[in-house]
């Protein structure tokens, strides 16, 4: 009953969104279905299983590198690799086709060097959205791999030597088949937000699902036919995850852990040692370093008079809103992971499951989705005040609270409160919840003084996470914010709507160094594990 | 270990902090006129400081793309505390008007000051600034007189040569849905091909990036918003580009409106239309449309001198309304072209 309850915000707008299906547009759809659908199908198959393996690929090689190698930078890189979350994906995308487009500073150097670009690969192709989104997206899986490794601690890996397993082998055979929940919940997060992208690929002019969807609601005036299409993203996503939980079923991934002693890193020396730091420099350089110099070339260049008074305030109010939303989304998301853990059957789960789908639905879909279902509220709660009150009753204006714009956050972002926490709960064997209960911690109990501190790494994943991604959300904030409480993010859509990028330089760099907060939480933390 | 504090306490924490939320943002002072704008902030809070400076009059707004506040309006009905919809273009004040969410408004002030064309023909919108969408060409490889019209660059010798923002920019939807009027639909999508089989590149995400193509090299001639031509010369003076005043179907330059209505519901109806027929006297067009290098709706205005050193054009004598109409229409058309 509680759990329905917590995860109620989150499964309206996925319901008010598939009610669209009961008033099929049936004309438009015949369009769609012959001259949009085969192409944004495959577009978007394509999309998420090239930017899902490679984020999962880097993601979780530079995991294993930071966590269980000892090479030149290490601790440097083992936070500063999670930086490229900080950077929005459409602001990557914008620097990234500005400078490698044919019009780019560095064709046009080879042009003047060599007389012609033309065998330079096209940045605005299937490759280069794949690649941006790759880079701007990997963090997701290296945060929750990262703490997959740190968490295994050394008995597994041991055991595994013990049996005359080569480092590699036991790499293969032992630590990886071990992290599997979190690089899935990594990756997961990583196709949905693909899935949901509109931004970066706007960039790109790659067509997509959501692209179609908001063509179908921007340019066709229709709604009813984008949430539709919302609908039937919705039902492919549900399948995905019945099918990968389905193949794990039977698996458990329990380990007897042993804090005190933290597994040996292995000690990379001479060319692997560089070639380890040069990767990740690279991925750190090119996902982050680089971008960020652009940003500041144009705030210098275009945005430095925009600096003023207000920046203290748009500052405020994204760590604001993004703090509250990281404690309220994780600490709901423990709740829903304990209780789908303790009475998990499968409708429960699927429940649960079917709660966190609100990260795969475009934002601006997303976020009507639950501004109706409130304004109705709204507008029952106020029709009750003036029978009451008559004249005399105030107006309300549910919809531009900041506590519908938690709401909706919550809706969107519980997946990436939940899918952190779910995956450190299958570290807990139910034998420590037995011997919990048995001396006496029963319940919330066993919750606060068993549970949490064993979840430490995962809860830090979540709540960083949540906070990353609410600084950098639009589609929401946008449309619920209370009048006047403008947000950095909200800034960047101020410029770019009209096609001022260079002067979302300085919203989009503030975005950057406000987000480098949880970066610097981490490393503090880090100090404690090791 | 604070971590743990917070999570454990969150229940308690999330109904308080709704409840302080909730209250925060209840009530709102009877006395502002309430703005949903899809025209961004910098280009519109200078003028609202004016008036209130001028009048007294109080002014909130809340900016968001037009889609969702159209929405929200619909969804708020009678409760709406929205008083004027201001939006970029006009396709989005036909639908606003379409559902029934903009009223008629009968001003004499605003029948002399915006013409007719640029404004609903139910009176439920104005064009409060002229966006002119035309062509653009490379000074080195193009010479003025070999342009005419939009049409004619689906011409063969064109070749390779055109570059043209996404189909996905609202701006190239209502062109087409102007071209749709004037030539049918059929004659329309033998255009949009032809220039599709022109193009020299993949369409691009903005129309920046499009003169910057013609620039370097990368093609000779594209369509653009007169606009993004005056911010890129702006800064850069003497680029080997200039734009050409584009004839559609032999009757002048196409264009949009970025424009307001009122709301049907709007709790201040006689502020609101105070409000819009000041924003159609000289000195406020002026600020709207100078603000974004835009042409003031109001013809006795004269524009921004950079704007007006362009030289002067014929405006299409079309009704700005049929782009909201045919949009639909034209959005189709050019995925049947291969438009993207």
């Amino acid at each position: 009953m509680l759990l329905l309850l917590l995860c109620l915000p989150a499964l309206v707008p996925l319901f008010v969104v598939l009610t669209a299906v009961f008033t099929p547009e049936v004309e438009i759809w015949s369009h769609l279905a012959r001259y949009v659908l085969p192409v944004v199908t495959t577009n978007t198959l394509v999309l998420v299983v090239g930017v899902s393996v490679g984020a999962a690929l880097l993601g979780t090689s530079l995991a294993w590198l930071t966590s269980t190698c000892e090479f030149p930078g290490r601790r440097i890189f083992e936070w500063a690799l999670l930086l490229p979350l900080a950077m929005p994906g459409y602001v990557l995308a914008f620097i990234a086709v500005g400078f490698l487009d044919f019009t780019g500073p560095l064709q046009t150097w080879l042009r003047g060097a060599f007389g012609s670009s033309s065998w330079f690969p096209s940045i605005r192709s299937t490759g280069g959205v794949i690649l941006v989104l790759t880079f701007s997206l990997y963090p997701y899986v290296y945060l929750l791999a990262r703490g997959a490794f740190l968490t295994q601690g050394r008995r597994a890996q041991e055991a595994a030597r013990t049996l005359g397993m080569t480092p590699m082998r036991a790499l293969w055979r032992v630590v990886l088949p071990m992290a599997r929940p979190w690089i899935v919940a990594g990756t997961a997060l990583v196709a949905m937000e693909t899935l949901a992208d509109f931004g970066t690929v706007a960039v790109f002019n790659y067509d997509t699902f959501t692209t179609a969807i908001y063509r179908a609601w921007f340019g066709m005036f229709s709604v009813n036919a984008a949430f539709e299409l919302a609908a039937v993203l919705l039902v492919f996503v549900f399948i995905a995850f019945a099918l990968e939980r389905r193949s794990r079923a039977n698996l458990r991934f329990a380990t007897a852990r042993d804090l005190s002693r933290q597994a040996v890193r292995i000690e990379l020396r001479g060319v692997r040692a560089v070639v380890a730091s040069l990767c990740a420099a690279l991925v750190l350089g090119l996902g982050f370093v680089l971008p960020v110099l652009q940003l500041v070339v144009w705030v210098f260049a275009r945005a430095a008079s925009d600096l003023d008074a207000r920046y203290f305030e748009f500052i405020l109010h994204s760590v604001l809103l993004a703090g509250s939303a990281a404690i309220i989304i994780t600490g709901a998301s423990l709740l829903v992971a304990y209780l789908e853990r303790q009475y998990g059957s499968t409708p429960v789960r699927a429940l649960v499951r079917i709660s966190t789908m609100g990260y795969a639905v475009p934002g601006t879909v997303l976020a009507v989705g639950i501004l109706v279902p409130i304004i109705g509220l709204n507008n029952v709660l106020q029709h009750g005040l003036s029978t009451w009150l008559g004249d005399a009753a105030p107006s309300l204006l549910l919809q531009g609270t900041l506590a519908t714009v938690l709401l909706a956050y919550f809706a969107r972002f519980l997946a990436v409160g939940f899918n952190p926490i779910e995956s450190g709960l299958s570290r807990i064997t139910a034998t420590i919840d037995e011997a919990a209960i048995t001396l006496g911690a029963a319940g919330t109990a066993l919750l606060r003084r068993v549970h949490v501190p064993l979840l430490r790494t995962s809860l830090m994943t979540a709540a960083i996470l949540v906070f990353v991604d609410v600084m950098k959300e639009m589609p929401i904030t946008l449309i619920a914010r209370p009048f006047g409480w403008d947000t950095l993010a909200v800034r960047v859509f101020e410029m770019t709507s009209e096609g001022e990028w260079e002067r979302a330089a300085l919203p989009a760099l503030a975005i950057v160094l406000v987000g480098l907060i949880p970066a610097a939480m981490l490393t503090r933390r880090g100090e404690h594990v090791a | 270990m604070p971590e743990r504090t917070l999570s454990q306490r969150s229940p308690y924490w999330v109904l308080l902090a709704f409840g302080f939320l909730t209250l925060l943002g209840c009530g709102r002072a009877p006395t502002e006129l309430v703005v949903y704008s899809s025209r961004n902030e910098q280009l519109i809070k200078p003028m609202f400081d004016r008036y209130t400076e001028e009048t007294g009059q109080a002014i909130r707004f809340v900016t968001d793309d037009a889609g969702p506040l159209i929405e929200r309006l619909a969804a708020e009905g009678q409760n709406s505390p929205a008083d004027i919809l201001l939006t970029v273009d006009a396709g989005q004040l036909w639908q606003a008007a379409e559902r029934g969410l903009l009223q008629p408004v009968d001003s004499e002030t605003i029948r002399t000051n915006i013409p007719e064309h640029l404004r609903d023909p139910g009176s439920r919108w104005i064009g409060l600034s002229v966006r002119a969408r035309t062509i653009v060409y490379s000074t080195e490889r193009v010479q003025p007189d070999e342009l005419s019209s939009y049409e004619d660059l689906a011409d063969e010798r064109w070749r390779g040569r055109l570059c043209l923002r996404t189909s996905k920019s609202v701006y190239n939807q209502s062109l087409v849905a102007m071209m749709i009027e004037a030539h049918g639909e059929e004659k329309t999508e033998d255009i949009v091909r032809g220039w599709v089989a022109n193009l020299a590149t993949e369409p691009f995400a903005n129309d920046t990036r499009l003169m910057e193509a013609i620039i370097a090299g990368q093609c000779d001639v594209g369509i653009v918003n007169s606009y993004y031509f005056g911010r890129l010369t702006r800064d850069k003076p003497d680029q080997p580009i200039r734009l050409f005043w584009a004839e559609l179907a032999g009757d002048g330059v196409h264009v949009n409106v970025s424009g307001a209505g009122i709301a049907a519901a709007a709790p201040r109806r006689e502020e609101a239309q105070k409000f819009l027929e000041w924003l159609t006297q000289p000195e406020a067009q002026s600020m709207f449309a100078d603000a974004n290098l835009e042409y003031p709706a109001n013809p006795n205005v004269a524009p921004d001198p950079l704007v007006a050193s362009w030289g002067t054009f014929r405006a299409s004598s079309l009704n700005v309304a049929k782009a909201g109409e045919l949009q639909p229409l034209a959005v189709r058309l050019m995925d049947r072209a291969g438009f993207r």
